[in-house]
């Protein structure tokens, strides 16, 4: 995790904390971003993602802590003296204007010279591809253009920080991944600060530099998309990410070196594992994708015999269910996720027996 | 390329401290609001319940007017006799209401854009009118008593009474019952018919189980606002009342027939206490309702059915009759030389030069009156609903503000109009040996008074009617421009108010309509320079000239029309603006 | 791009500040003279005509109401007076009037012809008369036939149970003309008597009304065969063509003083009592002497048609002291006895 209060920083949360009566909907967030950095705030729903872009844009007060965007402290200062950018799910178009006038709306208010104004909205309609539309109305242009516009009105007051509440969500899923690519690729060229607040984990990896990732209030991990994803700091974040196999009733037996059942299984991964004591119990993670089958080799290490319960086609690829026998008649299900075109060279079915392999390096290992 | 230009950015953070000022002229306008509902209606209603607690020199005697008040029959008999004749109208209004409402939403028929307008019909007359073109169908002399003269065999109904009451407080009644009910019939879920239909049930347990309870909150409105008109209304008891007495009408006759203040102030508390509760029980169940309808539902599309469509047609058809059968009375009524002995036809009785009531200048008083109640009712009560709607700041103030502006809906025109004599006729206040003078004074018998009072008469249905709309528009209307450093006040004329303007127009002709027509705040409060034509109809009336009267409410009515032709028009103006999609 | 919005601020406030300043005009404060009467419509033209040929230079307001809405109105206005004078209002209520405290005792020029019995006693009278009027029965004689009804020539004839239904009468409490005539009823028959010929009447009863003249215009529309009402009221409507005849009761009419007094305020506006001595002045009272028979002092106008001989003779002697001191009680114990009956027959 970085560091907070760097002077590089050029937005710092510093221990934000807000309250709605009895109930905290943050609890204690403190983080960080670099210049022109795009962060992901991540969550599920009710997590108090929201509540955190809201604080950051002076729309609630915190009930503590502190905002500073470059070097200055804007905690008490109202949404207006913010200078961000704010683009929502809706969009908030004014319907009784043109696209022209929604994108001019917040330059009129600071600039007299009406000749700098238009030429601005000129290259702002240019910029997110939307030359010539701007004498129509947002009910006369399509969601995904509106959400142009939107973004457009948004940079137009070249904010400090470019906020974006859920962008996408309102959006079918094929314009919804045409424009992830290109929000991302505009905020590179102009070098916006920018948070996103999203539910939706497929778009925080695909477009975040950083992904923060808050549950129930708390700030639980923060990382770039490869590092959350590859390490997950816990159950809730590898399972919110992604989805990934827990087998539980495990203990380490000794540095490396952990137990189910009558198996043996030999584990690299760090921090998490080296702070429990040999023979507590513990819990391990592997992600499906991770499930090797042992078809291809392997070294016998982590080898397991398991049963195939049922296979589901999920169309490049199969997802087999996996009974793993662990003492007697109890067993665990591992799910594995096998590219199509190995599921049908193996002539994998159900009730077949298959061994597997976990890598070393792709177990998690986590407190029980 | 463009690029470059936007790299770098045109100078940023050219704000300015006056924002600050922004958030203070805000909250200084929500105290405003405040404060003018604290003023035009907890006061008034104040000073209106003090005065029932003293004598006529102004002595505090307790509760000793109300004893007196329920030891004399002939005042707290009318309780009786307003609630008979409201529950009555409510069980008819409703009936009538809910099988029109029923023809229009559930039915194929043909015409319904024509039969929901011609319901609507009543709400642009004065009530009196309804008691006045009642007095020419089934009067001594009317046209149903005679037999149309002569021609039939005639009947007498013994209009003067509860009868006459009835009858025009149902019709009175009505639009609202169907508007209502329509609403309610509408919102329902076709998916529980279709679940009902799939179960095997019969139509008639369908009705029960599915149509009924699927209508209980509108159902539960159209009773409560039905008793509320029926039980204050004062135009038509006036009228055909004869010598029924009720609450409404002891009222005015404590008030101007006996100079008895205090006892107007008394009835007025007894006529307050059922319309408040039924107001509070209302509010309650309509709290209730917003959680259940929370989902979304798919709309009924109703099938044809020969039989249904046929009987509900002939039903609309026969109210619709009645209702054109009894304005086009009105109107021939108010042409007929000497009703009902010479029978030719002219403007006699439009010649209002040897009548009370004011004639001509009455008539456009009256017009100035509704165009003021008009153009300040809708500007005070859209920016009100505004500033608590959208408003993110002084939640508690807001919230106050919102229960005020919505008891208006529990307040009877006459109990507004005789607080308003109290209070800004009153020379001042002694507060703790303090005499702080009346600083409103100045309003007393101006057109200032009638105007607020309409204003405030009216208040709580624009006032939803504004928060409707404005909850229809995106919440991030105002967080998004404010981000842009663009104060409330502009986005709210540049936004906010066109994108609402449907709504606006709505409001103002309510306004305008309601105006025109209302008799029962402002016979307190007109003063004889400035006479109103709906006043001028109950003078008329109590002076025997029926005619002019009637006349005069033909005057109103046309007004009125006038004015929903000019609302047509100017909706349609807007909608057609290029801006597709709201 | 069109500028947005500014149009529309302009337009927005040039229609806020042009509705304020009709407001404004509309309610600005006048110097002119307000005048409360109840006085019937169809007079006050003529009456203010001549006014204003004799007084160009004044300002004349008039609020027109009937008696019991002027009553109402003044003294609903009692700790804030707003009318000037008051002209041709019954008696009755100037004393109530009085009563309250609200009168300015004013011997307007010539106090000396007006008869006694029509001016307060006092040297300096809180009231002047005017002109009297009195009770008449107007009855509709194409109603009265085609119910096959007598002719009612008294107060008696009306109790006759062949009227069950077809009379209507003005409620005393509202109405001036109602209190005349029960008050004349009361005096003339004496208490008892009075109360036990009500009982009968009320029996006959159809409509109470709310104003003195409706009973009159309802038996001009054959709403009622006959209505208890005043006598000018009758003859208008035989003009317009009603088919109705009015009828003085032979034992004689209730009546009153259509009086006008000055409303005690901070400042007395000097027209004021112009128009107190205007309104008694002998041009004017020949105006009244036109349509009513008996006028403060004699008009020297003919008695006009319609009128018995002796106008005079006509009426009832009648103590306004104690109508107006009796008046709350008979009041009450009118509602008591006949408001309590609600039930509409």
């Amino acid at each position: 995790m970085t560091q907070h209060g760097e002077i590089s920083d050029y937005l710092s949360v510093h221990q934000l904390t807000k309250k709605f009566g009895k109930f905290t909907a943050l609890d204690d967030i403190s983080f960080s971003t670099k210049l022109g950095e795009f962060l992901c705030v991540l969550g599920p729903s009710g997590c108090g993602k929201t509540t955190v872009l809201r604080a950051i844009a002076g729309l609630e007060k915190p009930t503590s802590g502190t905002i500073v965007v470059e070097g200055r402290d804007v905690t008490q200062l109202p949404v207006s003296r913010r200078n961000v950018g704010i683009v929502f799910q809706s969009y908030a178009l004014f319907p009784n204007l043109t696209a022209e006038d929604n994108i001019a709306y917040g330059l009129k208010q600071r600039s007299k010279k009406a000749k700098g104004v238009e030429g601005r909205v000129t290259e702002l309609l240019e910029t997110v591809g939307l030359s010539g539309m701007g004498n129509k109305y947002p009910a006369q242009l399509s969601g995904g253009q509106q959400q142009r516009v939107a973004l457009a009105r948004a940079m137009a007051i070249s904010p400090h920080l470019l906020l974006l509440d859920e962008p996408l969500s309102a959006l079918d899923a094929k314009v919804r991944i045409r424009l992830r690519s290109e929000i991302r690729q505009l905020q590179k060229r102009l070098g916006v600060t920018t948070i996103m607040v999203t539910h939706d984990q497929e778009e925080a990896l695909t477009m975040a530099d950083r992904i923060l990732i808050i549950d129930r209030g708390k700030l639980v991990q923060m990382g770039t998309p490869g590092e959350v994803y590859d390490k997950p700091a816990t159950p809730f974040v590898a399972s919110f990410i992604g989805s990934m196999n827990f087998i539980t009733k495990v203990r380490k037996m000794e540095d490396g070196i952990f137990g189910v059942g009558e198996h043996r299984l030999k584990i690299s991964n760090g921090r998490g594992a080296r702070r429990v004591q040999n023979g507590e119990p513990v819990m391990i993670g592997v992600r499906p994708e991770d499930v090797m089958i042992q078809a291809d080799g392997g070294d016998g290490i982590n080898t397991l015999n398991t049963l195939v319960s049922a296979i589901e086609y999920r169309g490049s690829l199969f997802r087999l269910s996996l009974n793993l026998p662990i003492s007697g008649n109890d067993y665990t299900t591992i799910d594995a996720d096998v590219p199509s075109e190995k599921v049908r060279r193996l002539g994998l079915q159900e009730n077949m027996h298959l061994p597997i392999h976990l890598p070393v390096d792709r177990i998690r290992v986590y407190a029980a | 390329m463009s690029q470059l230009a936007i790299e770098a950015p045109l100078e940023r953070l050219p704000l300015s401290q006056t924002i600050d000022k922004e958030l203070w002229i805000r909250r200084l306008l929500i105290g405003l609001v405040c404060l003018w509902m604290l003023v035009v209606v907890i006061l008034p209603i104040f000073q209106l319940l003090s005065k029932s607690l003293m004598d006529n020199a102004g002595n505090f005697v307790g509760f000793a007017n109300y004893v007196h008040y329920f030891k004399t029959p002939a005042l707290s008999n009318s309780i009786g006799n307003s609630l008979f004749v409201s529950i009555l109208t409510t069980l008819i209004a409703v009936g009538l209401g809910f099988l029109y409402a029923y023809a229009l939403t559930r039915t194929t028929i043909p015409g319904k854009a024509f039969f929901k307008g011609l319901a609507m019909m009543p709400l642009f007359a004065p009530t009196l009118l309804n008691g006045i073109s009642l007095v020419y169908l089934f009067g001594r002399k009317g046209l149903f008593t005679t037999g149309f003269f002569g021609t039939i065999p005639g009947f007498d109904i013994h209009l003067y009474g509860p009868v006459g009451i009835i009858i025009s407080e149902v019709l009175f009644a009505f639009p609202q019952a169907v508007l209502i009910l329509s609403i309610a019939l509408n919102m329902t879920d076709a998916r529980l018919y279709e679940a009902s239909d799939s179960l095997g049930a019969s139509k008639i347990k369908t009705f029960f189980t599915v149509t009924i309870p699927g209508i209980k909150y509108g159902l539960i409105s159209a009773v409560f606002v039905c008793f509320i008109l029926a039980f204050t209304d004062f135009g038509a008891p006036k009228v055909v009342g004869g010598n029924f007495n009720i609450l409404s009408t002891d009222i005015y006759k404590q008030v101007i027939g006996q100079q008895n203040f205090v006892m107007g102030a008394v009835v007025s508390v007894v006529l307050l206490i059922p319309t408040v509760i039924a107001f509070i029980v209302d509010r309650i169940v309509q709290r209730k309702q917003v959680a259940i309808i929370a989902a979304k539902s798919v709309p009924l599309i109703p099938k044809p059915e020969r039989l249904k469509d046929t009987l509900f047609l002939t039903y609309c058809a026969f109210i619709a009759l009645l209702i054109v059968g009894f304005y086009s009375t009105s109107l021939f009524a108010s042409l007929v030389k000497v009703w009902p002995y010479k029978l030719n036809l002219g403007f006699w009785h439009y010649n209002f030069s040897d009548m009370g009531g004011g004639g001509y200048a009455a008539f456009f008083n009256s017009i100035r009156m509704a165009f003021y109640s008009a153009a300040f009712g809708t500007v005070i009560t859209f920016s009100a609903a505004y500033l608590i709607e959208k408003s993110r700041q002084m939640r508690v103030l807001r919230e106050i503000s919102y229960f005020l502006s919505i008891l208006p809906l529990a307040l009877p025109g006459l109990v507004i109009g005789l607080s308003y004599i109290f209070f800004f006729n009153a020379k001042g206040w002694s507060i703790a040996g303090m005499f702080i003078p009346n600083p409103l004074g100045f309003l007393y018998a101006t057109m200032g008074i009638l105007v607020m009072s309409n204003i405030v008469h009216f208040y709580s249905v624009s006032f939803l009617t504004a928060t409707t709309a404005l909850k229809q528009l995106d919440k991030e209307f105002e967080i998004v421009s404010e981000s842009m450093g663009v104060p409330f006040y502009k986005t709210f004329v540049c936004v906010t108010v066109p994108v609402c303007m449907p709504a606006i127009l709505e409001i103002a002709m309510y306004y305008f309509v309601n105006s025109m027509a209302t008799v029962s705040a402002v016979i307190f409060l007109y003063s004889a320079n400035l006479p109103l034509a709906s006043v001028a109809v109950a003078n008329m009336d109590d002076a025997g000239d029926i005619a002019p009267a009637c006349a005069m409410s033909i005057l109103i009515v046309l007004a009125n029309l006038l004015a929903r032709m000019l609302f047509g028009l100017a909706t349609k103006g807007v909608k057609n603006e290029p801006r597709p999609g709201w | 791009m069109k500028s947005f919005g500014k149009n529309f601020v302009s337009w927005i406030g040039s229609v806020v500040v042009f509705s304020m300043l009709m407001c404004i005009s509309s309610t600005a404060w006048s110097e002119e003279l307000l005048v409360y009467t109840a006085l019937e419509d169809d007079e006050i033209p003529g009456y203010l005509e001549l006014f204003k040929k004799e007084h160009a230079g004044i300002d004349i307001k008039i609020v027109r109401d009937s008696t019991g809405i002027i009553t109402a109105k003044l003294l609903a206005e009692k700790d804030n007076p707003r009318a000037d004078v008051v002209w041709g209002t019954a008696a009755t209520s100037l004393m109530l009037c009085n009563q309250a405290g609200m009168v300015q005792p004013y011997a307007p020029k010539g106090l000396e012809k007006v008869r006694p019995k029509m001016r307060d006693k006092a040297a300096t009278p809180a009231w002047v008369g005017i002109k009297a009027w009195m009770t008449g029965f107007c009855v509709n004689t194409i109603e009265l036939e085609s119910l096959g009804l007598p002719m009612p020539a008294d107060y008696e004839d009306l109790t006759n149970p062949a009227f069950a239904d077809q009379l209507a009468m003005p409620n005393p409490a509202s109405s001036g003309t109602g209190f005349l005539t029960v008050s004349a009823i009361l005096q003339s028959m004496g208490e008892e008597k009075g109360w036990d010929y009500l009982d009968r009447l009320h029996k006959n009863i159809a409509r109470y009304t709310h104003s003195g003249s409706k009973p009159c215009k309802l038996a001009g529309a054959g709403e009622v065969p006959v209505g208890i009402s005043f006598a000018y009221r009758g003859f208008m409507q035989k003009k317009k063509g009603e088919p109705v005849i009015t009828v003085f009761p032979k034992s004689g009419s209730g009546w009153d003083v259509e009086a006008n007094c000055l409303i005690k305020k901070d400042t007395i506006k000097s027209s004021a009592k112009l128009f107190l001595d205007w309104a008694i002045s002998e041009s004017i009272m020949k105006e009244y002497g036109k349509v009513y028979p008996v006028t403060a002092y004699d008009s020297g106008q003919p008695v006009p048609d319609g009128f018995p001989a002796n106008p005079e003779e006509q009426l009832v002697e009648n103590d306004f002291d104690w109508a107006a001191k009796n008046r709350v009680r008979i009041l009450a114990e009118w509602s008591k006895r006949y408001d309590v009956k609600s039930d509409p027959k």
